[in-house]
């Protein structure tokens, strides 16, 4: 169990001791538990795609939305209470035709991540507010400029990145994502490992049964946020399934060669 | 006892003629007109590409014919500035219809009554638009044309043929003598392209370069400028005094 904020935990414009604010970290444990998030950013653009646990046979799939368009050429993939996410998004929809009223043109990626920091970093400053209990991944592909990848969490804190995760399993999935050689990869292998890591983690016995929603702003989709081809999404889903297969039976087979070798005798 | 809406009207317009003037009520660069028709594939439209400052051939190469999306094309005559302006609203409206992507689009007739309100409510505070905008689009669903029109003051219409400004005295007679809803594509262009000579002949703030767009159920295509063909070798009109 996490350490008891013992009294300093009851506010968010309190600080304890050390120098902590206990509700902005509680916050952001909303986030664990939720569907994984992947965001990628490659040399010919952005992919970001979630894992939706599917929480009744009754709920039309195709309208529970985890990544959001914002303005055009930027993509939100959303973590955590979904609802307060909902809020960051729309918020981004206000600030994206704000900037073209003023600026004539699509905001920026790094222009939009940091007035949505600061909209988030603003909900944990007043006691009447509570902080947002969902982190965002923000991709973006500004027609006059360069892919870009930002992640930012409950506390209003924001980073660029090559590629983000969040939600449950992300260490996991980071460590997955670390053998990349971002400058060269390109958006239709980054479809295909979002898939084969999402898959790979998902555990049968405990997580729920899933589909994945894909997104990408590329040169092939005129630099615009739109949801990855369904041929594409489908060709990466089943090769993620079979390699899994696949990691499933060589492990089973590892352990069946286990059981035939003789017990190792201690040396005297 | 006069009605309060009444009053609110008669502030209004007095309001417009003081200065500093916050409520314009006379146009400064200006487009000619508009012609539009619907023909078997769908609907076509043409204007020319001038935007003249008062007497003066300003701007020679403005288009007074734009895409509103994949269904709809917008032109407009009258204040060219109005114009960029219901552009923008528009391109607002589009913008987050592409964002919302829960796969509508925004129907021909659905912008055609989002413009009626926006000019009829302008016009109410005295400070209208000073447009004559024509809608014309082709809604795929249904495999029907639409083509309206809505002026500065907030009247709409709908109908086959559509012609604004000096178009409205000298165009609709011919359009409507030539036109035919099952005429084919070249049929429908020869008809309109006739009728912007006829314009370019007549009225005077026009220019021999036009845009010609059209709206099928492929979408919309509009044309790079172009020029057509003119008549002046007439010899009363190069020697008036010719006696034979």
């Amino acid at each position: 169990m996490s350490a008891t904020g013992s009294g300093y935990d009851l506010s968010v414009t309190t600080f304890s001791p050390d120098g902590r604010v206990f509700q902005v970290e509680y916050a952001a444990k909303a986030i664990e538990k939720s569907g994984t998030a992947i965001g990628i950013r490659c040399a010919d653009g952005i992919v970001l795609g979630v894992e939706k646990a599917i929480t009744s046979r009754m709920i039309l799939n195709e309208s529970t939305r985890r990544i959001y368009t914002v303005g055009i050429h930027n993509g939100i993939a959303i973590s955590g209470f979904a609802a307060d996410a909902r809020q960051i998004v729309n918020r981004g929809r206000e600030e994206a035709t704000s900037y073209k009223s003023y600026y004539a043109g699509p905001i920026p990626g790094n222009v939009l991540a940091n007035r949505l920091a600061g909209f988030i970093h603003l909900h944990t400053l007043y006691w009447y507010y509570r902080p947002f209990g969902c982190a965002v991944l923000i991709g973006s592909y500004n027609p006059q400029g360069e892919p870009e990848l930002y992640q930012i969490d409950p506390s209003g804190v924001c980073h660029g990145y090559y590629a983000a995760v969040i939600g449950k399993n992300k260490e996991a999935a980071k460590s997955e994502l670390e053998k990349i050689d971002f400058s060269t990869y390109t958006c239709k292998e980054a479809v295909k490992e979002i898939a084969r890591i999402i898959y790979k983690l998902h555990d049968e016995s405990k997580d729920k049964d899933f589909t994945i929603e894909m997104t990408w702003a590329c040169n092939d989709s005129k630099k615009k946020h739109v949801r990855v081809p369904a041929d594409l999404l489908q060709e990466a889903v089943d090769k993620a399934k079979e390699m899994k297969a696949k990691e499933e039976q060589d492990s089973d087979d590892d352990d069946d060669d286990d059981d035939d070798a003789p017990p190792a005798k201690p040396s005297k | 006892r006069r009605k309060p809406a009444m009053d609110l009207l008669l502030a209004a317009s007095e309001q417009a003629k003081v200065n500093p003037r916050t409520q314009t009520t006379s146009p400064i660069v200006t487009g000619a007109s508009v012609l539009a028709i619907t023909y078997k594939d769908g609907v076509m439209m043409m204007a020319d590409t001038l935007a003249s400052y008062g007497s003066m051939a300003r701007y020679k190469s403005v288009q007074r014919v734009e895409k509103v999306n994949d269904g709809t094309v917008l032109g407009a005559s009258g204040e060219f500035s109005d114009f960029q302006y219901i552009k923008d609203l528009l391109e607002d409206l589009t913008d987050e219809e592409f964002d919302m992507d829960d796969g509508c689009q925004m129907l021909p007739q659905q912008i055609h009554s989002y413009l009626s309100r926006v000019m009829y409510n302008r016009r109410s505070k005295v400070n209208p638009l000073y447009n004559q905008l024509v809608v014309a689009g082709y809604d795929s669903k249904k495999s029907e044309s639409y083509l309206g029109a809505v002026d500065m003051y907030g009247s709409t219409f709908k109908d086959d043929i559509v012609a604004t400004g000096y178009g409205m005295y000298l165009a609709l007679p011919l359009l409507r003598k030539g036109h035919d809803k099952k005429m084919d594509e070249s049929a429908a262009r020869k008809l309109l392209e006739k009728c912007m000579t006829v314009l370019f002949y007549r009225d005077c703030r026009t220019i021999n370069k036009y845009n010609i767009a059209k709206v099928t159920a492929s979408g919309v295509e509009i044309s790079k400028p172009y020029s057509l063909p003119t008549q002046w070798g007439y010899k009363r009109f190069v020697n008036p005094h010719l006696t034979e």
